[in-house]
């Protein structure tokens, strides 16, 4: 990775940014817009790839890097696939009541793995079919997608999700109906209550997000006030479309901060808690942080000079709680470009300077752990990469530098109603 | 480790002591008088203190039991459990012992049968302190055997009536049975029999992850049984928060207990004479051998054998219903402890047993709903609380901040090896009341009385961030919570 001794922050940031959406475009079947979840052979569909992938293709035509027209028929393929894919019961499905299963067969789109239907990732698929309906405001292709758009949300019947509680499932399965893995405390999910708070055909209850918000707990942790969520990416998520700058709901406007400065205060504790680093791990620091979901070593329980220690494969890592085991993920600190450029770049320049292997074909891996000492005795990387990491850096730097994503989502009338249904005002959202 | 099986006569001293104190050979229950001012049904720790607390308000009173008096927590509950737990928080020092550079054996050796007869004397030992003879010596009188209520102020016990101005049913709970098929057959232990296992079990399966399953499953898998522990709920102990219940996870998970969570048991069965649980997790079907299986599902009240209805009292599945006052449908008739309690500790059945006295004859009109109950679940780390949850004061619209220090940030904690955890103080914020506390760490259940104390004398986060405490001390989590509210509020103090 030579760009480490470019002295322009921006040249570097847009090098990362092209190398990350590049892995959309090695990694599609362009027969159906399907995206796969990872880069390694026989990876299936995620979902929640192909929403993010969506919401990248307006990105790179403002870039340049693809033609509006080539952005415009890849998304209504894409569209086109999931409006004409079957929506039954039958466990071999691609969704059920506009929902999706997590992971989707490459060629076929139908189920993979027994996977369930997933509400984040359906929210997130939905994110990018709305991006894509806010951006294409031409005629010809452009109307087609809108359409098939609108429908597409139109038809996720969230209210039955909610399986009669006061807040949402996590999915369902054919084989055994709702999953109840229990969501308690902050986390992503304040997209899919947004989303699903606005549908106008079939909306969740109005009391669900307050129901979930009743979980939450304002903390002063680590010498932050925070809306304490353990990994980073639960930070970052929602963040991805929605610009939370100003706006807040009633645990934010008694709180008297809102999610965009929750995420500051998020990212501030993690750089904490790698300075302290209670647990000795290699590395860490304040600029060498980003505890999240991702890839890890594998589970296993080793001596490690003279440490006992535990390692973990794909996992959601967290801090201060837990769990950590000396990964992070070397995307992590780029992605919070848009709430604390200093934080985000001193941190991806001491990474890339001192491990350049976690970032291959400008590309970062999923995962880095030091303290287990890989072949090479540089620590375990993660092989290849995730297209979730990928989306979702191409967004963030690109909220960071423009704002696109945040401008066209203000713009979408359903997240606007479910905003307001959630109990947000103030900043863009006041009249 | 491996378990070595010895004489088992080690305790017939400890065992003919425990007897003499709970429960004597040959006893003959006295004449009763004419009436009582109170009769109290149930001889555990909720009974005992009820009759104990009227005596020396002068009353009299008798106390009825059918079993041995101490009740759950002397000979099946806490104490036969911490006792198991003490010895297995050594082996696990021993285990870890090299991280503090002291060699440990190759091979730890248990001697489940010493082990046993350590928790019979213990037993009988606590015993004393509550022994019949005491109980006589105070002036209760007790009577032995099953009673019922034959009308609204009178309890009959065969042929003896016994009359009373007031009644107290302490009666307590057991363990919940089954609610699959398949474990009556093939035979399953409780609290109530657990720590009879003539040796430890090679594999152990526990079902149910509320704080008994929790405690007993750690345990014995640091004491050397393969332990696998099986949850229908997404996380372990429902009335704890997130983070702690997965600290716990982790700890346990570490110490090498097998986790199932979300998962739901729907049978057992048995093969070849291996007992087998089956299990669902969604669409998973789940199967774990066993040599033993600890059913840990929840408590049931014993009422069935009281006839409540003679004496016109109330009751469904969890428990005789009592109002606010601990008074139920008969004003003359109270109920304490575990019988009525959603919280069955057995610090929570002394209080009520006092509380249901005062109440009855001082007409002082203390309300159970405003107990401060600190609890804890003696996991490693403790799990412990006292007041609030951040979710009830939500509820109550009352705005709430909390003060989280992580016990890798305490000295005293950083030395000993003992720093996972945390202690969060959850504040009205606005003010500097302290609504509650939740403190996972190695001795949280004696940290968590120091908030008590603060909580039951008012003294909010101000005067609390002022008090020395000693250095270095795992307690100095407490004083740096209160120091991170000073900085917040600066000019406050």
């Amino acid at each position: 990775m030579g760009a480490v001794t470019t002295p322009d922050d921006d040249a570097l940031v847009d090098r990362l940014q092209r190398g990350a959406f590049a892995y959309i475009g090695t990694y599609i079947n362009p027969e159906n817009g399907l995206v796969a979840d990872t880069s390694r052979d026989g990876s299936p569909c995620s979902i929640a790839v192909v929403g993010f992938a969506l919401s990248c293709y307006p990105i790179a035509v403002e870039n340049g890097w693809i033609t509006r027209e080539a952005a415009a028929a890849r998304t209504l393929k894409t569209l086109q696939f999931f409006h004409n894919s079957p929506q039954n019961d039958q466990p071999d499905s691609t969704g059920f009541r506009g929902f999706y299963y997590h992971f989707l067969d490459m060629k076929t789109g139908l189920r993979v793995w027994q996977c369930e239907l997933s509400l984040i990732d359906t929210t997130l698929l939905l994110a990018g079919v709305l991006t894509a309906a806010c951006y294409f405001d031409g005629a010809g292709p452009e109307a087609e997608i809108r359409e098939l758009a609108d429908a597409l949300y139109r038809r996720v019947d969230w209210a039955w999700a909610q399986d009669g509680f006061g807040t949402v499932s996590q999915g369902w399965k054919p084989e055994c109906g709702f999953l109840h893995y229990g969501w308690e405390g902050y986390n992503e999910a304040t997209i899919l209550y947004i989303l699903g708070l606005g549908s106008p055909t079939h909306p969740l209850t109005p009391k669900s997000f307050g129901g979930w918000t009743m979980t939450y707990q304002w903390e002063n942790l680590l010498g932050s006030d925070v809306l304490y969520s353990g990994p980073l990416f639960t930070h970052l998520f929602s963040h991805a479309w929605i610009d939370f700058r100003g706006i807040r709901d009633e645990f934010m406007r008694q709180s008297g901060s809102d999610y965009f400065e929750n995420t500051k205060s998020a990212v501030a504790l993690h750089r904490e808690y790698g300075a302290r680093n209670p647990n000795n791990y290699e590395g860490y620091g304040r600029d060498f942080w980003g505890i999240t979901a991702g890839d890890g070593p594998g589970y296993r329980d080793m001596r490690v000079d003279g440490r006992d220690r535990r390692f973990f494969g794909y996992m959601s890592r967290g801090a201060p709680y837990g769990p950590d085991d000396g990964t992070i993920a070397p995307w992590a600190m780029l992605a919070t470009l848009p709430f604390t450029r200093v934080a985000a770049l001193s941190g991806t320049r001491h990474l890339l300077a001192s491990h350049p292997q976690v970032c291959k074909e400008d590309r970062f891996s999923s995962g880095f752990n030091l303290t287990l000492p890989g072949d090479d005795g540089e620590g375990w990387l993660s092989d290849g990469w995730y297209g979730l990491d990928q989306g979702l850096l191409v967004m963030m730097i690109e909220n960071a530098r423009s704002g696109l994503i945040w401008k066209l989502l203000r713009g979408c009338p359903y997240v606007v109603a479910g905003l307001k249904r959630a109990g947000f005002d103030g900043g863009w959202l006041a009249p | 480790m491996k378990s070595t099986n010895i004489a088992p006569q080690l305790d017939r001293g400890d065992r003919a002591a425990l007897i003499r104190r709970v429960r004597p050979e040959n006893w003959s229950n006295p004449h009763p008088r004419d009436i009582y001012d109170l009769v109290v049904v149930g001889g555990g720790p909720a009974g005992i203190e009820a009759a104990q607390y009227a005596r020396r308000l002068s009353l009299t009173v008798a106390l009825v039991e059918r079993n041995e008096l101490g009740g759950n927590s002397l000979n099946v509950g806490s104490i036969p459990s911490n006792t198991l737990i003490h010895s297995a928080r050594l082996c696990a020092q021993i285990r870890d012992a090299a991280e503090f550079a002291i060699s440990s054996p190759a091979e730890l050796k248990l001697d489940f049968a010493t082990l046993k007869a350590r928790m019979m004397r213990v037993r009988a030992r606590i015993a004393e302190y509550h022994a019949i003879d005491r109980l006589q010596h105070d002036g209760v009188e007790i009577f032995f055997g099953e009673a019922q209520f034959s009308g609204p102020a009178t309890l009959a016990m065969g042929a003896t009536s016994l009359k009373f101005k007031k009644a107290i049913i302490a009666t307590g709970a057991r363990p919940q049975p089954p609610t699959f098929p398949g474990l009556d057959t093939i035979g399953y232990r409780t609290s109530n029999n657990i720590f009879d296992m003539p040796e430890l079990p090679q594999r152990l399966v526990v079902i149910g992850g509320g704080p008994l399953g929790c405690e007993l499953a750690q345990a014995f898998c640091r004491l050397g049984s393969h332990v696998t522990i099986i949850q229908n709920d997404p996380k372990f102990l429902p009335r704890e928060e997130r983070d702690a219940a997965e600290l716990l996870s982790e700890s346990m998970a570490r110490d090498g207990v097998d986790i199932m969570l979300n998962t739901t048991v729907v049978g057992a069965h048995a093969e070849n004479g291996t007992k087998f649980v089956d299990g669902k997790n969604y669409d998973k079907k789940v199967s774990v051998a066993a040599d033993e299986i600890l059913l840990s599902i929840g408590r049931l009240p014993n009422v069935e054998n009281l006839d409540l209805k003679n004496a016109g009292v109330d009751c469904d599945d969890k428990g005789v219903k009592v109002d606010d006052f601990l008074r139920t449908a008969n004003q003359n008739v109270y109920a304490a402890g575990d019988v009525c309690m959603s919280h069955k500790f057995t610090n929570v059945a002394w209080v009520s047993a006092r509380m249901a006295v005062r109440n009855a004859f001082q007409d002082k009109g203390m309300r159970h709903s405003e107990m401060m109950i600190p609890w804890c679940t003696f996991c490693e780390p403790e799990i412990a609380h006292v007041g609030m949850q951040v979710w009830d004061a939500r509820e109550k619209s009352i705005p709430v901040k909390t003060y989280t220090v992580m016990m890798q940030d305490v000295d005293r904690a950083i030395t000993s090896g003992q720093d996972d955890g945390f202690v969060k103080i959850h504040v009205q914020d606005g003010t500097d009341r302290i609504l509650g506390a939740t403190i996972v760490a190695t001795r949280a259940s004696e940290l968590i009385n120091e908030v008590s104390v603060i909580m039951s004398a008012g003294i909010g986060m101000r005067a609390l961030s002022r008090v020395i405490h000693t250095y270095p001390a795992q307690s100095e989590a407490i004083r740096l919570a209160a120091l991170a509210y000073e900085k917040d509020h600066p000019g406050d103090v």
